[in-house]
């Protein structure tokens, strides 16, 4: 047990969706789920299990039913459209699982964009620091289809960072790259995220992914709805 | 701020490049429509730039024979179009001069000596009694400028005739000032002059003027009516030099330009129309005037005298016509001497009364009394813009608007295509903290960059197109068009184009603020 603050706090958090054909269905109803400041979790689970949905909660996107989320002690659930994107801007990273560069934009202007929403200063500087912590010094001025998908999702891990984000969410960031990829991937993702001093949350399905972690949660021991499936 | 504003700016640029086909045909089409539309302006620009500039000839009246319409005596005496009305006896144009002028000319021309014993009936609304003295309140002429007058000794109306020939201005004189001399020269009369015009010959497609050597000396162009006729070659002609007698002529600069003609070179005019027979007397041009702008440089002007004297354009004098042959003519080396008075005609009288306020009452007489015409051209002018000129304006403005918005319906086509394949970009936007409006912003930026360089290169296109053919342009309407030359019209073609954009770009904008981020990363 640390004494560190919570970083991400959830508490009986219900999502759920209408259907086609009327109705509603719950995809989470999570009791309780904290990350604490620098910590790195990796949450296991099923595809269509509710991961990409919960890390949207957390990042905002989406907006709970009800329940709590507060990430670093602000409490999303009664913030305003505007104000959750604030936060995200703020607080948050974003890995994807298919990297999502932005085709138009060089390497080096796809990190800068990491910053371009927040309150902080769009600095080329750090943009390219980070291009160089995750080895591609040499490739700032390439665009996403001249570079290999191993390092399209490292250009992609040095945007997540750029806004100085305190917690960092990563979707199943492994999924579409080769083995050797994934492997150096993961490793950057962890280490930037310890150097940085960056909680992080990895949703995964492949357990030897998740191994990697100190941390460990199974979905579906965190929501309800998968247990009484 | 900034920083964060051209970032987004930067964002709707790299899109901009990204999609480089799609952009450019949409830019081009933009681009089209707004050179349509500067082309359109400015060629309507021209047209009335034609016009009105023609008006300020610097004579408020013109006179003609009572056949035909005041536009038509307009359009060929002021702008040498249409066809000439039927002449005027010569002895009308007499009507707007004091005994002692008309029994000069009697002198000179030969005719029925009591012509000069009496005053023209128009004469007192032109000229003047030189030596009435200045010492009377004129109208608009106030007395502190009259007392400058008389301390500089300049005591009665034929003292300020010289002293306004010779300085041109009285502002030269100790406290009077460039707009007191404009008063001074107004209410004085000094302006008044009739000069008289023969039409009806052509130097291959352009009008030949027979006209005095007033018209070099008494007209003014130009906005304010300040500039004299200027000569880019040679010389006014006179009425009679040793030289060439009484055939002398001065080419505007267009006729001189195309027909290749320069000082000393001989031509001969037709009769009647461009392909009429030739006349036998050729004239020799001494003088090619500078470019004014006017139809004038599209006209080669003769000696009055010489183009009387040419075949077929004496009247046949009337049974019992007194004619006491001239005392004071000069008779050339080929025997020539001046057409009597009955034998003349003219064809238009170019009037500027000396005191405006005048005008309206001479008109009034010389209408009433149906042996002529008189007509403002300023006015007709005015008829004729309102008429015709007006309501062109006003399809060419509603046609301008329509290509406005099919243009700005192109970028609206364009971008709203182009949102499916931007979706996911919009949403991982929006996932790096992007706000809704932020994205709705980058989208109406990239419609106004659309508009901004497409409107830059369609203005830039069409004034490059006016400069190309800007010879042409002032070949057929004697209007010079400079590159940066703009229709008023056309400084809200920018705006309007810029407005067009945004709405066209608002529907994308909305697709995008609606972008739901969830489902779009995903996919």
């Amino acid at each position: 047990m640390t004494d560190s603050k919570p970083t991400l706090e959830i508490k009986d958090l219900i999502k759920t969706f209408s259907q086609p054909g009327g109705g509603s269905l719950t995809v989470l109803d999570v009791p309780e789920f904290s990350i604490n400041e620098g910590e790195q979790v990796a949450l296991i689970g099923t595809s269509g299990g509710g991961k990409t949905t919960l890390l949207h909660l957390i990042a905002g996107l989406l907006s709970a039913d009800s329940g709590s989320i507060q990430v670093t002690g602000i409490e999303l659930t009664k913030l305003s459209e505007q104000g959750r994107d604030r936060c995200r801007a703020a607080m948050v990273g974003y890995v994807f699982q298919t990297f999502n560069l932005l085709p138009a934009f060089t390497a080096l202007e796809n990190v800068q964009l990491g910053m371009a929403f927040g309150n902080r200063p769009i600095d080329a500087a750090r943009a390219r620091d980070l291009l160089a912590r995750v080895g591609l010094a040499d490739r700032a001025n390439y665009r996403p289809k001249q570079l290999s998908v191993g390092q399209q999702q490292r250009v992609a891990i040095a945007r997540s960072l750029a806004g100085r984000p305190q917690l960092l969410l990563a979707d199943e960031p492994t999924a579409n790259v080769d083995p050797a990829s994934a492997e150096n991937v993961l490793e950057l993702i962890i280490d930037s995220c310890r150097d940085e001093g960056v909680s992080l949350l990895m949703v995964t399905h492949a357990m030897d992914v998740a191994e990697r972690f100190g941390r460990v949660d199974d979905l579906a021991s965190i929501n309800r709805v998968l247990q009484s499936a | 701020m900034l920083s964060r504003l051209l970032w987004l700016l930067r964002i709707a640029w790299r899109n901009f490049c990204y999609r480089a086909l799609s952009s450019f045909l949409t830019t081009l089409s933009l681009a089209l429509g707004v050179a349509l539309v500067v082309l359109v302006l400015a060629v309507f620009g021209i047209v009335t730039e034609a016009f009105s500039r023609n008006a300020q000839v610097g004579y408020n009246l013109v006179i003609g024979a009572p056949k035909g319409s005041a536009m038509q005596l307009t359009l060929n005496s002021v702008y040498y179009l249409s066809q000439p009305n039927e002449n005027l006896p010569f002895t009308e144009y007499m009507e707007f001069f004091p005994a002692k002028h008309r029994a000069e000319m009697v002198r000179k021309y030969g005719g029925d000596p009591a012509l000069g014993e009496r005053d023209g009936v128009y004469a007192s609304y032109i000229q003047f009694d030189e030596a009435s003295p200045i010492n009377f309140p004129f109208f608009a002429l106030d007395g502190e400028s009259v007392a400058e007058l008389q301390a500089a000794g300049i005591m009665t109306l034929g003292d300020a005739a010289a002293h306004y020939k010779e300085h041109d201005t009285f502002a030269d004189l100790e406290g009077v000032d460039e707009n007191q001399s404009a008063l001074l020269v107004d209410s004085l009369g000094l302006r008044g002059f009739a000069i008289p015009l023969a039409l009806g010959d052509y130097l291959g497609e352009y009008r030949v003027v027979g006209t005095t050597p007033d018209f070099f000396e008494k007209l003014r162009h130009g906005p304010l009516l300040e500039e004299r006729l200027g000569f880019r070659d040679g010389r006014p002609f006179k009425s009679h030099s040793e030289e060439n007698g009484y055939f002398e002529a001065v080419l505007g600069i267009r006729v001189a330009k195309t027909l290749n003609l320069k000082v000393g070179d001989v031509f001969n005019s037709t009769h009647g129309d461009p392909e009429g027979d030739g006349h036998g007397h050729g004239f020799t041009v001494v003088g090619i005037l500078e470019p004014t702008g006017t139809p004038n440089d599209r006209a080669a002007f003769v000696n009055l005298e010489g183009f009387y004297l040419q075949e077929n354009h004496a009247k046949p004098l009337k049974e019992g016509a007194i004619v006491v042959p001239p005392t004071e003519a000069p008779v050339d080396a080929e025997g020539h001497e001046p057409l009597s008075i009955p034998a003349r005609e003219v064809t238009a009288i170019l009037v500027r009364n000396g005191k405006l306020m005048l005008a309206p009452g001479m008109e009034n007489e010389i209408n009433e009394s149906m042996r002529a015409q008189a007509a403002a051209p300023v006015a007709q002018i005015a008829i004729l813009m309102n008429s015709i000129l007006g309501p062109i304006l006003s399809a060419l403005l509603v046609i301008t608007l329509i290509t406005c918005v099919v243009a700005a319906v192109g970028v609206l086509v364009a971008i709203y295509n182009s949102m499916n394949d931007r979706r996911r970009d919009i949403a991982v936007m929006r996932a790096l903290g992007a706000r809704r409006e932020t994205v709705t912003g980058v989208i109406l930026l990239e419609s106004l960059l659309i508009a901004v360089i497409g409107a830059a290169f369609g203005w830039l296109l069409a004034h490059g197109a006016i400069y190309l053919f800007s010879g042409e342009i002032e070949d057929r309407t004697g209007v010079q068009p400079g590159i940066f030359a703009t229709s008023a019209y056309e400084l809200y073609v920018f705006p309007l184009v810029l407005i067009l954009a945004l709405l066209a770009g608002f529907l994308p904008a909305w697709s995008a603020y609606r972008t739901d981020v969830g489902s779009n990363l995903a996919a």
